[in-house]
């Protein structure tokens, strides 16, 4: 009997690598030989011949080229670790509470719910590069929608009276810059957190109605509700939806690093040098990744 | 025994003064409540359509619409003129067929790749299942810019452990400009956030009661008997959900196709050169970006990315049904 039983979780696990196998395929051929090979390309110079490509090793060159000659790298590297920063809780917070809207039940919800995910559609790709190219359609937009093209680059009108407000309440000014500006860009942000509310939605729904029945026969309130039942029970998602828009922010196609590296290799030809950019820039998103999962994963409660 | 019956048909009822103001209250804070939702709801709805909405109203516009400031979102003077030229100009037919051919055989593949991929690794457990697991994780994390010289390269000189270059002599094969690298790549898991796929179908199935498999088993049904019969039919709405992202994803990319195949002309490749095409096409050989007023460059690129994203959008009001049950029935909680 034990005997059989072991052969069949024996020939589960055959299964399963069956199943994993393309993957297992894929991640070698795919990912596994060309990542350590970037890692080699970025120590050497990197010649195209006739039959094939040449690699004279040059040691760190290319990463002491990135660091001290080139005149963007570094200024570039900053800018994008620090769009990341003012974006990330901007598009946390926001699709939580936008999931947290589309789960309750109202009337027009499925509109509500289609509307919501349409910026996954309309941000993606070639369309996400038009419209971050495009300064004069936008100015047009604005214009037909009967504002000046000055009041469009500082945002809604709405951000100067909420400036005043804030100002007026002596509130820390960088604090109130950034709520200032989180307004002014709430189309941006509106349009970045597709796929983040559909996860979050996902972990609402999941939470079994009879945690809120308890929670209300014993009497909590719907703010006590929030915080011990609905945001213990999300919070591993919120880690999910941090790393995913970390990632999303980092490697999107309009990212000033993911174009430099590009041009680097294909406008100028320097494989090397650009293997070595992309390898900087991945070690800093890795690093930046790490606190913050650390510092996530010691508040998350998972239910055992 | 009227009161009885009162008192059973509508429990909450206030008798008491005090009672009566309270379920007053609640009701108003209720209401209240409902009305914030409902502006909350909709202003975010405006955000997001009204961009689109004036889109769709400028590229009806003449040229004189355009600048006249008393025009405002409809149209004095309606046209189709810009479609008619757009539509010229791209050739729209070819590039469609091109991007449509192109992004079926990559989502589907991709869909399969990861039905599989992901069915393993929700209801088996075998060795190193963790390891692998993470490294599907890590395959989203580390950006395709760091393994895109290598990836390209590779598919430049392809060869499968020396064994091309043993018969041949040559240094592999050029599958650039072919659409194996796609193929291959989609194939295995390994394209555009394949990872991010494998792990909506894995935490798909795994809320999959796990009697519906036990049943075909016990009914003598083999593991692939019961993939196929039982377990493929019950993923549908996760496997709809990753078609959908792929295909949009796939649509609107430029990154891959500039890679891998850098001569066939795509719709995202159709756009990106309108401006100029229409310009040549209007001022002759001396055409060139600056020949042509700028605002009504960036009309045609408008209409252009209208008419680019117009099938993704009836496919996302086909399938968005699908979409919102896969969602439902919790596909991607940890």
């Amino acid at each position: 009997m034990r005997r059989a039983l072991e052969a069949s979780v024996r020939r589960r696990a055959i299964w399963g690598y069956a199943f994993i196998s393309p993957f297992i395929v894929g991640i070698t051929v795919f990912f596994a030989i060309p990542f350590v090979q970037s890692i080699i390309f970025s120590v050497n110079e990197l010649q195209v011949t006739q039959d094939g490509y040449e690699l004279i090793p040059i040691g760190l060159a290319n990463y002491h080229r990135a660091f001290f000659i080139h005149p963007q790298y570094n200024r570039v590297l900053l800018d994008s670790v620090l769009q990341m920063l003012t974006e990330l809780p901007l598009i946390v917070i926001f699709s939580f509470l936008a999931a947290s809207l589309l789960n309750q039940s109202f009337r027009g919800r499925t509109v509500a719910r289609a509307i919501f995910f349409v910026p996954v559609i309309l941000t993606s790709g070639v369309l996400l590069q038009l419209q971050t190219q495009d300064l004069l359609m936008n100015a047009l937009l604005s214009a037909q929608a009967g504002m000046d093209a000055d009041a469009a680059r500082e945002g809604i009108t709405i951000g100067r009276d909420l400036a005043m407000l804030l100002d007026a309440s002596r509130l820390d000014p960088r604090f109130v810059n950034y709520v200032i500006s989180a307004v002014a860009d709430i189309n941006q942000t509106v349009n970045r957190t597709g796929v983040q509310i559909l996860i979050f939605l996902a972990g609402l729904q999941s939470i079994s109605p009879s945690l809120y029945e308890a929670a209300t026969i014993d009497g909590a309130t719907g703010w006590e509700v929030f915080w011990k039942v609905t945001f213990p029970m999300i919070s591993p998602l919120v880690l999910v939806n941090v790393i995913y828009s970390v990632v999303d922010i980092f490697v999107r196609y309009d990212n000033p690093m993911m174009i430099l590296v590009r041009d680097v290799a294909f406008a100028q030809n320097n494989y090397g040098l650009s293997a070595a950019f992309s390898w900087i820039y991945f070690l800093a998103v890795l690093i930046i990744l790490g606190i913050i999962a650390s510092a996530f994963s010691r508040r998350v409660f998972y239910q055992t | 025994m009227a009161t009885i019956d009162t008192i059973s048909a509508h429990p909450p009822i206030a008798h008491t003064r005090p009672e009566r103001r309270r379920l007053l209250l609640h009701r108003i804070s209720t209401s209240a409540y409902a009305i914030l939702r409902g502006v909350i709801v909709i202003g975010i709805c405006f955000l997001i359509l009204h961009p689109i909405v004036s889109r769709i109203m400028i590229s009806f516009m003449t040229e004189q619409d355009l600048f006249d400031q008393t025009v405002i979102y409809v149209p004095r003077q309606f046209t189709l003129e810009n479609y008619a030229t757009v539509w010229r100009a791209m050739n729209f037919v070819v590039p469609f067929f091109n991007s449509l051919r192109l992004t079926l055989l990559v989502s589907l593949f991709q869909v399969v790749a990861c039905a599989l991929i992901g069915y393993g690794f929700a209801r088996f457990d075998f060795p190193g299942k963790r390891i692998w697991f993470a490294l599907v994780i890590f395959t989203l994390i580390v950006p395709p810019q760091t393994i895109m010289i290598p990836l390209f390269l590779h598919f430049r000189f392809f060869d499968v452990a020396g064994l091309f270059g043993l018969v041949t002599g040559q240094r592999g094969i050029n599958l650039l400009d072919t659409i194996w690298p796609f193929v291959l790549m989609s194939a295995t898991g390994m394209g555009m956030k394949s990872g991010l796929y494998i792990y909506i179908v894995r935490q798909f199935y795994r809320s999959v009661p796990r009697e519906l498999e036990e049943a075909a088993y016990i009914d003598g049904a083999g593991v692939l008997k019961t993939f196929t019969m039982v377990m493929l039919p019950s993923g549908v709405p996760a496997f709809v959900t990753i078609f959908l992202f792929s295909f949009v994803w796939q649509w609107t990319d430029t990154f891959y196709s500039n890679l891998f195949l850098r001569n066939l002309l795509t719709l995202p490749r159709a756009l990106n050169s309108l401006p100029l095409v229409i310009s040549q096409q209007m001022y002759g050989e001396i055409g060139t970006l600056a020949t042509m007023p700028p605002a009504m460059a960036s009309m045609y690129t408008n209409v252009g990315s209208l008419m680019l994203v117009a099938p993704l959008v009836i496919l996302y009001v086909v399938f968005q049904r699908y979409f919102v049950e896969s969602v439902e029935r919790s596909g991607m909680v940890g």
